[in-house]
């Protein structure tokens, strides 16, 4: 916000009458006492892609739209937790039991959860996201109906318990029997789809920090999910954003939940890993 | 209603011209190095219905990822492709029609879609909906869109 006039300055020492590249310096602190690490040094699975810095999508938004991530009252993705809170201790199904029946409060069940996932389920011997799991507890635990895989209720679930490692270091692990998944996520991520032939890595490796039209590209980091975007005005699942992005490829899409986009996302997750946590975050 | 007729009158559009002297998709032939020796249609292009497929969303959409300042007419210019001012000083007629209708036989690596391209295609789509399609898919312009782009290209001279 300060450095509105040396960005400003930046881009006419870059290139006169063209629109700035790249991400910018801003810093985020949320609340005026959270301080996130939206930059940091690449994970070394990464070393290969030539990427030595890690950024968050928030660097990559205007003055105004980072504004909104960095106080809970200006925050509209914040009463989505407040919605997933009566959703945490509301009972439900066969076995009438809560969220909070098993896991008590939010705040001391769910420290570092999100920071993990997706993650290797021992008992299932699958690699789980976290709606997965969520939706694993309300089935075989509560005995209800799982919610729809990018609901509303899902992305309300997934901000309540993402804010409780907010500003904790994205940490999946890639390795041992994650590891085939987080192959073929990675398989996936430079397949190009589509008519257009398009892969993740054409926009989010390659170009990250130039404009497509009016979009200025980002890494494509998933350590802001879930995003209430101002483009559709609600919380946004990070399947229901990897559908889009196939869609404009001009490709038959994966579905939410499918084998294909639990690895793409564990895949995509270890590309942030050392990113602070930041859903709900906000993006246009 | 309105998209309906429209796509009915593009279908007859295409059934007229494909009885013309048209070279589908699948027929192009490309040099060694990516060129198109041959009109696809045999119809000089209209370089100013080529400026008009450039700018347009829906059509050639090309200002997405290229700067062209003949078209500054219209916002938004990306950066993810070359500048195209001087296009026609760096390119031939030939090559630029080789660019246009599939990029990857003249730089392999392109991110550029191939706009004259029908099948063979990893999950093939139907447009933008998302569900699967079937190939050969309908080009994503015309063989005569195709010349009239190449024909605003050869306009783009610097000197």
């Amino acid at each position: 916000m300060k450095l509105k006039a040396l960005t400003a300055a930046a881009a006419l020492l870059v290139a006169p009458g063209l629109a700035l590249a790249g991400p910018d310096d801003d810093t985020l602190v949320i609340n005026g006492e959270t301080e996130m690490v939206t930059k940091t040094e690449a994970p070394a699975h990464m070393e290969e892609t030539g990427i030595s810095e890690i950024i968050s999508g928030w660097h990559f938004r205007s003055d105004e739209t980072q504004a909104l991530e960095m106080d809970d009252f200006d925050n509209p993705g914040m009463v989505f937790v407040d919605i997933g809170m009566e959703q945490w201790e509301t009972v439900e199904g066969s076995a009438e039991k809560s969220c909070a029946s098993c896991h008590d409060a939010p705040e001391d069940s769910m420290t570092g959860v999100r920071a993990v996932y997706p993650k290797w389920n021992e008992e299932a011997e699958e690699v789980r996201t976290l709606a997965q799991q969520i939706n694993a507890c309300r089935e075989d635990q509560m005995g209800a109906e799982p919610y729809g895989y990018t609901s509303g209720e899902m992305a309300n679930m997934e901000a309540l318990i993402s804010l409780q490692s907010r500003g904790m270091p994205v940490d999946v692990a890639i390795d041992g029997p994650a590891q085939s998944t987080w192959e073929a996520g990675k398989e996936l991520y430079y397949t190009r789809t589509g008519q257009l032939e398009l892969s993740c890595a054409n926009c989010h490796e390659n170009n990250y920090g130039n404009m497509i039209r009016a979009d200025h590209l980002s890494q494509g980091q998933i350590n802001g999910f879930p995003v209430y975007r101002l483009k559709n005005a609600k919380l946004n699942t990070v399947h229901a954003r990897f559908k889009g992005c196939v869609r404009d490829t001009r490709a038959e899409t994966y579905s939410p939940g499918s084998p294909e986009f639990v690895a793409l996302e564990l895949y995509v997750a270890s590309r942030g890993n050392g990113l602070s946590v930041e859903g709900p975050s906000v993006r246009n | 209603m309105r998209i309906l007729t429209a796509t009915c009158a593009a279908v007859l559009m295409t059934a007229v011209s494909a009885a013309a002297d048209e070279v589908a998709p699948d027929d192009v032939t490309f040099g060694e190095y990516g060129a198109v020796e041959t009109s696809l249609t045999g119809t000089e292009g209209d370089a100013e219905n080529g400026a008009m497929v450039m700018k347009t969303k829906s059509m050639g959409n090309c200002i997405s990822c290229h700067q062209v300042s003949a078209l500054s007419d219209a916002p938004f210019h990306g950066e993810i492709g070359p500048m195209l001012d001087g296009a026609g000083d760096r390119w031939s007629e030939a090559e630029l029609r080789g660019i246009v209708s599939n990029a990857k036989n003249t730089f392999p690596e392109s991110m550029m879609p191939a706009y004259y391209k029908s099948s063979g295609f990893i999950r093939p789509g139907d447009g933008f909906t998302g569900k699967a399609g079937e190939e050969p898919l309908p080009p994503l312009l015309s063989a005569q869109q195709i010349e009239d782009v190449v024909a605003f290209l050869m306009t783009q001279k610097e000197e």
